[in-house]
């Protein structure tokens, strides 16, 4: 049976589902509830300076995108760090920590841009005794307004003096939340990691609006017929997340640094993916948001018979195994030659490859053969580009075969080639370098 | 009066049991139900659903129009094709049609239901009293379209919208045909055969003659005396009788006839109906009138069909239906006599069949089956009184593919033309296509 426990910068939980900080995990009763339900540990929702606590809006908070019979694929959110007293929060958490011993109890904090301020909230969060924090450096709506959240994030320097403070100032583990709204996530995963921070944790939501009233001409979530960028999350995020965890695995100077991987984390394959890409837990938010605390549940079971069905034993078995496989556009190997595949009895003949290459791409796959419905992939046309696999609605009913060296490429009439052969060295590149006589 | 009353009586049933037997079949998809059916389609290339309607509807499209909110918008897409699209989604037998050939079946065997997303869309249009179509100016040319059933109908829309001014004759009341007197009334709920007739009529530019017969009223010479064209929509007015002994007898009646009355009464527990039937037949009208002779409280009902099961003209989804309303359908049995009492039927006597060298014959066993009513639905037949020499062959008007006869400047469609279904949807498709035809003629 695979052993699924966590060991994240120290921070030990019997599983790497944590929930993320944010709406449901704002309480103590709501993190009892997830404990019980099986979350291997909790980041709490994001805890502001001493004094009068934060207000959020009166209406909407959460505007949502959906697919096919209402599938929500993204959600997001206006919502502010906690509106509840300091020292109510910090009460809590000493009490749930203390009743939880064996989950992982991390605060999330958010305080002005100043050294004292950061000096001051920190020992108080240390007396809760939570397993370690997380800087709140990325939400991008109201805070980052007033200076914080996001506003910090995108200023690499900035996260690099704050996280010098908490370095200096406690004992307790530093996870750095990374903001997606930057051009390049790498910059601050440096700073940060040059700030001395235990681990990042990314992405926080993305700038986005989900809609418009249509009537009302409000962008939406609409609040007395205004709106504003909210943070977007869930499933529709996930690539986006994927590549920024990736990148920060294989860049040469973070290269290393733990990272809790969040972003559309629905399923336990999204968590295992995450993971492969280097990923050392991840964070869940708007699955539980959508299903309830119980989806863990899915999540460990899952990943429990994967791990069993591949023999990997612990999580260090698969983890970070796709990184080395990250790499540039230019080390592709532009001789590997693949065909899409229909398979015909899997095939329903919905005709959605064909028109799909047939009007968007390289018309390579028939609608009709003899006069019969029939759909076919036509060799001599077919890059291999994979959007009939894309839009096929049966799984695994059209593949990628990959063409063997020595087989002939009917597109080209030339002879696939055992060699690996990248752009770098390509003919046709005049940067192309060339070996050495 | 009794449940169990024997002979053929009315208020079988209480008052609530009649409410809910004749309620509608499947009620109208609510917008959550339509959005959730409408998200099964593919939007399939060259769809199936398509090729296999008789009317050409672009299904993917209505059915997207639907998933994005826009059932008026889908509609249109039903009614430029079919403009009794709202009766077509009631009464088509989908399951051989469209759904029959959507992909869904083929992975998962439960098609998308495109019938009931039809329904809804047509329903939101015509409750909206949207109407898509004007009538151009009056081009001065005159066509006669005898028949206001779906044939006729479709063929007087589609003129009148090309500016032609219409004249449509009906030997009945009311126009519609046999949408409004043929159809099972719990198919056809809430009046929506005249509904629907009032809302292609609206156009403009059609007037209907009822009560005016072809051949008692008026000929077919006389027509073409009045008008530029004629269509002729007619059906199938006659119907075949049940020729063994004892037809006379009180009880023995023709299932149109029972299926029409039903429809027109407006208090179907004055509906008489025996304690025991049986209905001679294994058609459609047979299924219908099966079934709702069980509704109208009749203890048993059995359908008796001289061939095999594999060779009924009833969908299986129809047979299915009888079935789950408590018909018994029996197989391979032929009427060899009406047994009668003083004058009332008190039963049948069927033969035993079988097939022999592809021929069916009788094996020589009978069976009694006692009732009190036998609904004969064993076949329609064209009524050829008025056609003058018009070419008639095995019981249908002889139609080229546009419909033309062999009369110039007469056209005909539906049920009494060769090449339908016997179907409202290819009645609709003729009678359509027929117009386009007049409309390139006369131009």
């Amino acid at each position: 049976m695979a052993d699924i426990r966590n060991n994240f910068v120290g921070i030990k939980s019997p599983n790497p589902f944590w929930l993320a900080s944010a709406p449901p995990t704002d309480k103590a009763y709501n993190v009892e509830r997830a404990y019980a339900a099986g979350w291997g540990g909790v980041v709490w929702k994001t805890l502001g300076e001493e004094g009068p606590p934060v207000v959020n809006v009166n209406g909407p908070r959460y505007g949502a995108i959906w697919g096919a019979d209402r599938r929500l694929l993204g959600l997001n959110n206006i919502e502010l760090i906690t509106d509840r007293p300091l020292q109510i929060n910090l009460q809590e958490m000493k009490a749930v920590k203390k009743k939880w011993r064996d989950r992982a109890l991390i605060a999330s904090i958010m305080v002005p841009c100043e050294e004292e301020a950061w000096k001051a909230i920190l020992p108080l969060v240390e007396e809760t005794e939570a397993d370690g924090i997380e800087l709140n450096f990325g939400c991008p709506h109201g805070m980052s307004e007033r200076g914080m959240g996001a506003a910090v994030g995108q200023v690499p320097e900035y996260v690099e003096m704050v996280v010098r403070w908490c370095k200096q100032y406690t004992r307790m583990p530093v996870i750095t939340k990374l903001t997606p709204n930057v051009t390049d996530i790498r910059r601050p995963a440096r700073a940060a990691k040059n700030g001395g921070t235990d681990a990042v944790s990314l992405i926080n939501t993305i700038n986005s609006i989900t809609g418009v009233d249509l009537d009302t001409g409000s962008p939406m979530p609409s609040i007395d017929g205004k709106g504003t960028h909210g943070g977007y999350c869930g499933p529709a995020v996930k690539p986006i997340a994927l590549n920024m965890v990736a990148e920060i695995a294989r860049d040469a100077e973070t290269y290393g640094l733990p990272i809790s991987g969040i972003g559309g984390v629905t399923t336990w394959r999204d968590a295992a993916e995450f993971l492969m890409l280097g990923a050392g837990n991840v964070q869940v938010c708007t699955a539980a948001m959508t299903y309830g605390f119980k989806i863990v549940q899915e999540m460990i079971t899952g990943l429990e018979a994967w791990m069993d069905e591949k023999g990997y034993a612990t999580l260090d078995d698969f983890r970070g195994k796709a990184v080395p496989n990250v790499t540039d556009w230019q080390y592709l190997n532009l001789n590997y030659i693949a065909k899409a595949h229909i398979d015909q009895d899997a095939c329903i003949k919905c005709g959605r490859c064909h028109i799909a290459c047939e009007d968007t791409s390289h018309q390579a796959i028939t609608n009709m053969v003899n006069g019969v419905r029939h759909f076919e992939v036509i060799e001599e046309e077919c890059v291999a580009c994979n959007l009939c696999v894309d839009v096929c609605p049966v799984e695994n009913c059209i593949t990628m075969v990959e063409k063997q060296p020595g087989d002939i490429d009917k597109r080209t009439g030339k002879v696939v080639s055992a060699d690996y052969a990248n752009w770098t060295t390509h003919p046709n590149n005049p940067m192309a370098k060339v070996a050495a006589e | 009066m009794g449940r169990l009353e024997p002979g053929i009586h009315s208020g079988r049933l209480s008052p609530a049991e009649y409410d809910k037997n004749f309620s509608e079949l499947h009620p109208v998809f609510s917008d959550h139900e339509a959005l959730v059916a409408s998200d099964r389609c593919y939007f399939c290339y060259d769809a199936p659903c398509m090729t296999a309607c008789p009317t050409s509807i672009d299904v993917p499209l209505f059915i997207r129009q639907i998933s994005t909110g826009n059932a008026i918008g889908a509609a249109k897409t039903i009614f430029d094709q079919n403009i009794m699209g709202g009766m077509c989604a009631r009464v088509c037998p989908t399951e051989t049609l469209c759904e029959q050939a959507c992909v869904r079946n083929t992975a998962e065997e439960r098609p998308v239901e495109i019938g009931r997303l039809q329904r809804y869309a047509t329903d939101k249009a015509m409750n909206a009293g949207k109407q898509f179509y004007t009538r151009l100016n009056s081009n001065g040319k005159s066509v006669g379209v005898v028949g206001a059933g779906p044939a006729g109908l479709a063929a007087a829309h589609r003129l009148a919208m090309h500016g032609f001014n219409v004249m449509v004759y009906d030997h009945r009341e009311k126009a519609g045909g046999l949408n409004e007197y043929g159809i099972a009334t719990y198919k056809a709920t809430d009046d929506i055969a005249q509904k629907e007739a009032d809302y292609i009529l609206s156009i403009g530019g059609i007037d209907v003659l009822d009560g005016e017969m072809l051949g008692r009223d008026f000929s077919l010479a006389d027509l073409r005396s009045r008008h530029d064209a004629v269509f002729l929509g007619i059906g199938l007015g006659g119907v075949n009788a049940l020729t063994v002994e004892g037809t006379h007898e009180f009880g023995v009646v023709d299932a149109v006839e029972f299926i029409a009355n039903l429809r027109q009464a407006e208090t179907k527990s004055d509906v008489p109906v025996g304690r025991r039937v049986v209905v001679i037949g294994g058609g459609m009208t047979a299924v219908d009138a099966a079934v709702q002779a069980k509704l109208l409280g009749a203890e048993e009902v059995t359908m008796c069909y001289r061939r095999g099961q594999e060779h009924m003209n009833a969908s299986l989804f129809e047979q299915e239906l009888a079935a789950s309303k408590g018909v018994l359908i029996r197989h391979w049995l032929a009427p060899k006599a009406v047994l009668s009492h003083g004058g009332h039927v008190t039963g049948i006597t069927m033969a035993y069949t079988h097939l022999e060298n592809g021929l069916l014959k009788e094996t020589g066993h009978t069976i009694d089956i006692a009732c009190d009513q036998i609904l004969t639905a064993i076949g329609q037949t064209l009524d050829i009184a008025g056609l003058d020499t018009i070419k008639v062959e095995k019981g249908k008007i002889v139609i080229d593919e546009e419909g033309k006869t062999s009369v110039a400047g007469v056209w005909a469609g539906g049920d009494c033309a060769t090449g339908g279904e016997d179907l409202t949807v290819s009645a609709v498709a003729m009678g359509r296509d027929a117009a386009m035809s007049i409309i390139k003629a006369l131009a």
